[in-house]
């Protein structure tokens, strides 16, 4: 069993150490937010904070997530960036097909924790990471921005 | 692709069984509704004697008039909610947002109220045209146009009966607004139709109803609207089918053959070998194109992976293409005259040209590389099974899914979830996917799994899975006169039909050509004389597909940067050239080349180091321009702005004809920048989003959408921004260095 903390409650998981942090939180935990795309780190479909910091799940194995805090997309309503960052998404009409904008909205607010007023180079290396086949990315650099004033 | 949707009540049901007749699936529409019935939501509706008990086909009988029950697309709450049930599948385009719309305009509910969700498969939610459930063409709005306003209408009238009746009443003193009925003048009295809709439920549905006439009078359409799908989608709440959990679930992983079509020929499958906690069995199972594979079941993806990953598998391998040889017999064709899919004038005309311009085209194969990978769950039982996937071809799925599963089509149930991203590749004739999950279910079945099953494809499985964008190779020789202008068109297209051997091919395919191939040359809106287009089809052991604009991917970049070419053989500007070859016909071209001739300061000076570079292209009944802006920077494109504007008819939801001209071009500057499958003896070479690169936010140009104002009837969206923007591109990079691309994706040393 390893303990760690998933949105500030603490949890036991019975599984493989070497499994991936993704497939804990979707199949263990049932937080199915966040989401599998390509499972080799290149997509930022699967961005979680660990101890605060945006990280790929699909290759962060449990061991390394062990007594961690984890913080995932279903805990981002009660986070004020994190709602900041959802409010902005939905008044920019961000989403398309929406599978990847957990990871978005995860580095986004990753993003405006650590900068409070992001310039665009700093959206675009924040969020280079993560892959839209939609192609929504105009519309996340203005949310990102809209977050940022709204945040003031 | 628009062909096929010109086809006059033509229908793909008969094509698509011919060993078992299709039942009108009245089972699933009433459980649909029945859901309502138990609580809070309530059916407004009709009788169910009403309910079109017969096949869609007879109701689509010529002259026959398809009345459309709105108890099968909208349910009214006591508490005034208004759901309505979207007949398309929601993977980006909109279709939870537009859609509800259409019928909203005509119920004049509150739109506050409106929410939506995913229809189940049945006939009632077939394309109006063509008989089958299904998202594609870019045909959603324009398919649901006239019928979601009717629908809506015709709920109206029957609250606004209602209202009458209780009230005793003239019905032509009624109005509505918001959904609530007012009484004019007398009382005045108002009523909210969540307290009419039990009793409107009961009434026969009018044969004939209004809609508003005069686009002066709409309320909602034209209106930007955010997307109602908007919050589940940031707070991780929405529900892809690789969300969805069953008691008792288990995952499978399937270890498919390296060529498409290859079988297993020996592995050692002996479970008790396997130590990984959590595995259950592993069996071979039958896989697309007649191969066959290996299922690994788990009580997770990652042991059924681990599992997979470690199996030692021989395989019974068929030949299968080499991509450097594959373009020297493409090209070696292409010299060759083929099927003749236009042959206007005199094929000599060429020779009395003052100049030739001679060009060769190399396009890869595409992966559709949607964000979710392709995934399905499965519920298998004796006399029914329950499917859940992101489907854009509902009707053929569940064919194709009773066919592998020994049931009757109405026996499926097949439940459509938000998919993320498609692209085409959820559209499949032989529904590869889901017949290969059918498989895992019944090899569980076997291994004394009775339990539900989700099958899991990993990024590279979806990738290596075929069903790409085909290759092509096309070889143009034009003749000029002594002023530069166009006298002859020879044009050869070698490429693999989509359609050949499909329920689509009677639509699609005439004489032998596939127009899905055609699309954008033989009916090119440019006045070229002496046109002659003949195309090759070689079969190849690769499965092809259609392609977020199918045909249109290809053919538009080698008309518009020839065009391009021909202008400045002809020492005009490009914008001018091609207005100069459109006749007033083509008034949705000619507006669009003009507004991004002002948008995007054409003509004016261009930041150093950087060109612009236009293109203009029709599909799908609209016509998309784009300006783009380009540099060369450590002998890379870099596209700094995209000025695009749209003809697309009425634009129902402007906010989301905006983004999905973004996202359209978005999709092809990938493909034109990066995208590139390739294959070594029949095995895919790429494998993931490392080796087949897409666009990323910082290689977004700034964008800027224009929506050319317009009352007709809507046009394709979801498509038509994608073809344009690799030929503006290209046309600019030639503004940049002389130089003509001619080979996808872009490779600056080869031009």
């Amino acid at each position: 069993m390893i303990q760690l903390n998933v949105n500030g409650r603490g949890v036991s998981v019975d599984a493989d150490p070497a499994t991936p942090l993704l497939w804990v939180l979707r199949e263990h935990l049932g937080l199915t937010g966040t989401k599998f795309g390509c499972g080799i780190a290149v997509c930022g479909a699967c961005t979680v904070h660990l101890n605060g910091r945006p990280v790929r799940s699909c290759n962060t194995p449990l061991s390394a997530a062990a007594g961690a805090h984890v913080v995932t997309i279903e805990a981002m309503a009660s986070d004020r960036v994190g709602r900041a960052v959802q409010d902005a998404w939905v008044r920019n009409d961000v989403v398309q097909c929406g599978y990847c904008q957990s990871g978005q909205v995860m580095a986004a607010t990753a993003l405006l924790k650590a900068k409070r007023n992001p310039s665009d180079r700093d959206i675009d290396e924040a969020l280079a990471g993560n892959v839209c086949r939609c192609g929504t990315y105009a519309r996340i650099r203005a949310a990102v921005k809209d977050a940022a004033k709204a945040l003031g | 692709m628009n062909r096929l949707f010109e086809a006059d009540a033509a229908n793909v049901l008969a094509q698509l069984s011919t060993t078992q007749p299709i039942k009108l699936a009245r089972r699933d529409f009433l459980k649909a509704t029945g859901a309502a019935g138990g609580g809070l939501m309530l059916a407004i509706g009709l009788p169910a004697g009403a309910l079109l008990g017969g096949r869609i086909a007879q109701a689509q009988e010529p002259g026959k008039k398809f009345v459309y029950p709105p108890a099968a697309f909208i349910r009214i709450g006591t508490d005034d909610s208004v759901t309505i049930l979207v007949n398309k599948l929601e993977f980006g385009q909109g279709v939870f947002t537009s859609l509800p719309m259409l019928i909203a305009e005509e119920l004049e509910c509150d739109w506050k109220n409106v929410r939506a969700e995913h229809a189940p498969a049945a006939q009632v939610y077939a394309h109006p045209g063509f008989g089958i459930q299904m998202t594609g063409g870019s045909q959603s709005v324009a398919s649901s146009w006239q019928q979601f306003r009717v629908i809506g209408a015709a709920a109206r009238d029957m609250l606004l009966t209602t209202a009458a009746q209780r009230w005793k009443i003239d019905k032509a003193r009624l109005d509505t607004r918001d959904g609530v009925v007012i009484e004019i003048g007398g009382q005045k009295r108002r009523i909210n139709y969540g307290a009419l809709a039990e009793e409107a439920m009961k009434l026969e549905v009018p044969a004939k109803i209004g809609i508003k006439a005069d686009p002066r009078d709409f309320r909602l359409i034209g209106k930007p609207t955010r997307r109602v799908d908007a919050r589940e989608k940031v707070d991780g709440s929405a529900q892809f089918a690789i969300d969805k959990t069953l008691p008792g679930m288990l995952i499978a992983v399937v270890a498919r053959p390296p060529v498409f079509g290859g079988k297993v020929k020996q592995a050692d499958l002996d479970p008790t070998k396997i130590t990984v906690k959590g595995f259950k069995a592993m069996f071979v199972i039958p896989v697309d194109r007649g191969g066959s594979g290996v299922a690994v079941v788990a009580d997770g993806y990652w042991p059924a992976k681990t599992v997979r990953d470690g199996l030692k598998i021989e395989w019974d391998l068929p030949a299968g293409p080499t991509t450097s040889e594959q373009l020297a017999q493409y090209k070696a064709l292409a010299s060759q005259p083929g099927l003749p899919a236009r042959a206007d004038g005199s094929p000599d005309a060429i020779d009395g040209a003052a100049r030739r311009i001679e060009a060769e085209f190399e396009f890869p194969y595409l992966a559709h590389a949607a964000m979710e990978p392709l995934n399905a769950v499965i519920d298998l039982k004796a006399d029914r099974c329950d499917v859940w996937c992101g489907s854009q071809f509902q009707t053929v799925d569940q064919i194709r899914i009773a066919q592998a599963a020994g049931l009757q089509p109405e026996q499926v149930n097949l439940v459509t979830t938000f998919a993320g991203g498609g692209f085409g590749r959820r559209a499949n004739p032989v529904s590869d996917y889901l017949v290969e999950a059918v498989h895992v279910a019944k090899g569980m079945k076997t291994a004394g799994l009775d339990v539900p099953v989700k099958v899991i494809w990993s990024r590279e499985d979806d990738m290596r899975g075929g069903y790409y964008r085909p290759l092509h190779v096309h070889r143009v020789a034009i003749g000029l006169d002594a002023k530069g202008r166009p006298i002859a068109w020879q044009h050869t297209i070698v490429g693999q039909s989509i359609v050949k051997g499909t329920a689509f091919a009677k639509f699609l395919i005439k004489d032998g050509v596939d127009h899905t191939m055609t699309e954008g040359v033989v009916d090119t809106p440019y006045k070229l004389p002496n046109m002659r287009v003949s195309v090759h089809h070689p079969d190849v052991n690769v499965p092809v597909l259609w392609w977020r604009s199918v045909g249109h991917t290809h053919t538009a970049y080698v008309m518009e940067t020839l065009i391009d070419e021909l202008a400045a053989a002809a020492k005009q500007d490009p914008i001018a050239y091609r207005l100069s070859l459109l006749d007033a016909k083509h008034a949705r071209h000619r507006a669009v080349l003009n507004v991004v001739r002002e948008k995007s300061g054409w003509g004016r000076p261009v930041a150093k180091g950087r060109a612009r570079g236009v293109a203009v292209h029709e599909s799908f009944g609209s016509v998309c321009a784009h300006v783009a802006e380009v540099s060369i920077e450590n002998n890379a494109i870099r596209v700094h702005r995209v000025t695009s504007a749209i003809d697309c008819g009425t634009a129902v939801n402007p906010l989301g004809v905006e983004a999905q001209v973004q996202s359209a071009m978005v999709f092809g500057l990938s493909a034109a920048l990066y995208g590139k499958i390739t294959l070594n003896n029949g095995a895919v070479e790429q494998s993931n989003f490392h080796d087949y690169p897409v666009l990323r936010i910082d290689e977004m140009p700034e964008v800027s959408v224009h929506i050319v104002p317009s009352h007709a009837a809507p046009t394709g969206v979801g498509e038509p921004g994608t073809p344009p923007i690799a030929p503006a591109v290209a046309n600019a990079v030639f503004q940049l260095t002389g130089k003509r691309l001619r080979r996808l994706p872009f490779d600056l040393a080869s031009a």
